[in-house]
């Protein structure tokens, strides 16, 4: 009911390689979470999947069948573009019921539908408005509600929530995790947003260049990133690289540590640091820390963290949370 | 101080942009007050501004000698015709080049822009015997042919600076609603373009309305619209200045109407989706 299969699934812009091939397989209700910097293919990806952009080479097989060649519509795919891209002549109501009246349902059918669509996402007051007469988070949910009309076999989301403020985004990530729950449909999601992968991701795709580099569940690539990439994408703040010297004593090319895997002490420990900025967060301190070991280093201190710029400083990385890596940027994989 | 300076400046302009547009305006109105002078007072030295015999008479030997309501039906036939000829090519085409740009697209644009540089005069020969040999001389479907193609490039370019305003996005989530490319256009592109296509149809209304070369070069009289009515009061017995500017009064009375009733739409065409 919406597995999709992607089989080395190649797309070129002219003579520019931007998937060079991409495989993955994705199972029925999942939650997938593409994330990679900008410019590395996630939306492309996610255009080729949904038919709007055509593949190159490869195969797409949704549900079994190979839909590489099929039109947009005839996939039962729907989609949330970043700008919401709703009808702005239409109102609310026939955003919501296009999809359904271009299917060719009867008016009653498409009726129940929209009132049991905007029931759900609170927007039964706001049927009669244009989009242009709702807030953000408003337009947000006609958008979702344009996609879950059609009981798609699967969602697209490419970055839905970049558009809203901070506290809009945490409550319509909470919605959006919510509605996966409740129809248990098959969700593929790009985003930027660490906190946004981290939290809604079953399995997290980080994508470099065109290339799936990693999939894993959040902690898996948290704790066992199967590259420098993956570990420098994954965690924020970004995880601390240090090579030479003392990278060699750990017989790796470099090593990482996470900033909340390093312990302080203003006594002793394995590298002397001086403190350089200090982020107060409330819960946290972000500690931007010079060493001669390994440059600066970003550390996490929970609470306050009473030292401040200036302060001599001992920074101890947790011995069995330190990652390695070869010059390839490889992860070493068993024990020093 | 800055509120006065600015409020200088702001007279200044007024005044600046009143004087310019009375001097283009001049023309018109001197043909208007013309129309209502007898033939001698049209010829009179130092000429009298408002005060002379007001007359229709112009009017009414106007009428008489020609039928003024065929012209103006011809002109309406030809202007609107053509325009909505070429809107029916233009939409798919400036669609095609806004959404779905190949290599080429560039370099299509200037092409068809290109033909505008061609003095028309070049093309009348063939044309002419084009029209002769096929029995469309002085008909009015011939003539809609010519100005449909004479302004088609200006229309495709007109909507396709429209078009690139409208987000693709909203056409690509049409698409994933199921809807054919025929169903796009009519309920998501075209409505969303209203103000831009509405613009380009009065602009080449009003041009079509006042094409003179084609339409005098092709036509004698069953087909003939305004600007042949207009000529036939310049040339044969003479110049009769009077007559002749209430002639002109009659052939841009219609349009004038529309484009005072369009002007919004009008500026918006003009300056081509530049300003927002
Ligand atoms: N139509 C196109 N023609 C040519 N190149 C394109 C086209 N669309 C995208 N690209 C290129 O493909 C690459 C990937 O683009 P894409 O939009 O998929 O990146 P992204 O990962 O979504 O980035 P972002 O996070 O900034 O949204 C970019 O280098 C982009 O310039
Ligand atoms: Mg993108």
């Amino acid at each position: 009911m919406g597995t999709i299969v992607l089989k080395d699934v190649q797309k070129r812009f002219g003579d520019v390689v931007i998937i060079p091939g991409a495989s993955l397989a994705i199972e029925n209700g999942e939650f997938i979470v593409f994330v990679g910097p900008s410019g590395c293919g996630k939306s492309t990806l996610l255009r080729l999947i949904a038919g709007l952009e055509d593949v190159t080479a490869g195969e797409i097989i949704i549900d079994g069948a190979d839909a590489a060649q099929l039109a947009p519509a005839k996939r039962g795919l729907s989609m949330v573009f970043q700008s919401y891209a709703l009808y702005p002549h239409m109102s609310v109501r026939n955003n919501i019921a296009f999809g359904l009246k271009m299917a060719g349902m009867p008016k009653p059918e498409i009726e129940a539908k929209v009132t049991k669509a905007a029931q759900t996402l609170n927007l039964t007051d706001y049927l009669d408005r244009k989009p242009r007469q709702l807030s953000g988070g408003q337009r947000q949910r006609v958008a979702i509600g344009r996609a879950i009309v059609r009981q798609p076999k699967a969602f697209l989301f490419d970055e839905p929530l970049s558009n809203l403020d901070a506290a809009l985004r945490v409550q319509m990530r909470l919605e959006i995790m919510q509605l996966h729950q409740t129809l248990g449909a098959t969700m593929i999601y790009v985003t930027h947003d660490q906190v946004e992968a981290m939290t809604m991701a079953d399995r997290i795709v980080v994508l470099n260049k065109g290339n799936v580099e990693q999939v894993g569940s959040p902690l898996d690539l948290y704790n066992n990133p199967d590259s420098l990439f993956v570990a420098g994408f994954i965690g924020s703040p970004k995880m601390n690289f240090i090579s030479g010297e003392v990278a060699g004593q750990y017989k790796a090319q470099t090593i990482g540590v996470r900033p909340e895997h390093i312990a302080l002490s203003s006594q002793s420990g394995a590298w002397e640091g001086t403190i350089a900025l200090a982020e107060h967060l409330g819960a946290d301190t972000f500690l931007h820390i010079d060493t001669k070991a390994g440059g600066r280093l970003t550390v996490r201190a929970a609470g306050e963290y009473d030292q401040g710029p200036g302060a001599k400083i001992w920074l101890t990385p947790e011995k069995n949370r330190i990652h390695r890596f070869d010059q390839n940027g490889r992860t070493i994989k068993n024990a020093a | 101080m800055a509120r006065a300076v600015s409020l200088r400046r702001r007279t200044v302009a007024t005044i600046a942009a009143w004087a310019i547009g009375f001097l283009i305006f001049f023309p018109i109105l001197w043909t208007i007050i013309t129309s209502f002078k007898t033939e001698l007072e049209a010829f009179s030295t130092p000429p009298k501004f408002l005060f002379f015999e007001w007359t229709t008479e112009n009017y009414g030997i106007v009428q008489e000698r020609s039928n003024y309501l065929r012209f103006v039906s011809n002109s309406l036939i030809l202007s609107i015709g053509s325009t909505l000829v070429a809107l029916l090519f233009a939409i798919p085409a400036a669609w095609a080049m806004a959404f779905a740009p190949g290599k080429r697209t560039k370099d299509l644009l200037m092409w068809m822009l290109s033909t505008k540089m061609m003095p028309p005069v070049g093309a009348l020969i063939p044309v002419y015997l084009i029209f002769r040999d096929m029995g469309l001389l002085d008909s009015r479907g011939g003539l809609i042919a010519v100005l449909f193609l004479l302004n088609l490039p200006i229309i495709v370019w007109m909507l396709y600076t429209y078009f690139k305003e409208i987000p693709g996005e909203i056409l690509e989530a049409a698409r994933m609603d199921g809807a054919s490319l025929w169903k796009e256009l009519v309920y998501v592109l075209a409505p969303m373009a209203v103000p831009g296509i509405a613009s380009t149809l009065l602009l080449n209304i009003i041009l079509a309305w006042n094409e003179a070369f084609w339409t005098l070069n092709l036509t004698t009289s069953a087909a003939a619209p305004l600007t042949a009515f207009i000529a036939s009061y310049s040339s044969p017995e003479g110049l009769f200045w009077a007559k002749l500017s209430a002639a002109s009064t009659m052939a841009i009375a219609p349009i004038l109407v529309l484009g005072w009733f369009a002007q919004k739409q009008l500026v918006r065409g003009l300056t081509f989706g530049a300003v927002k």
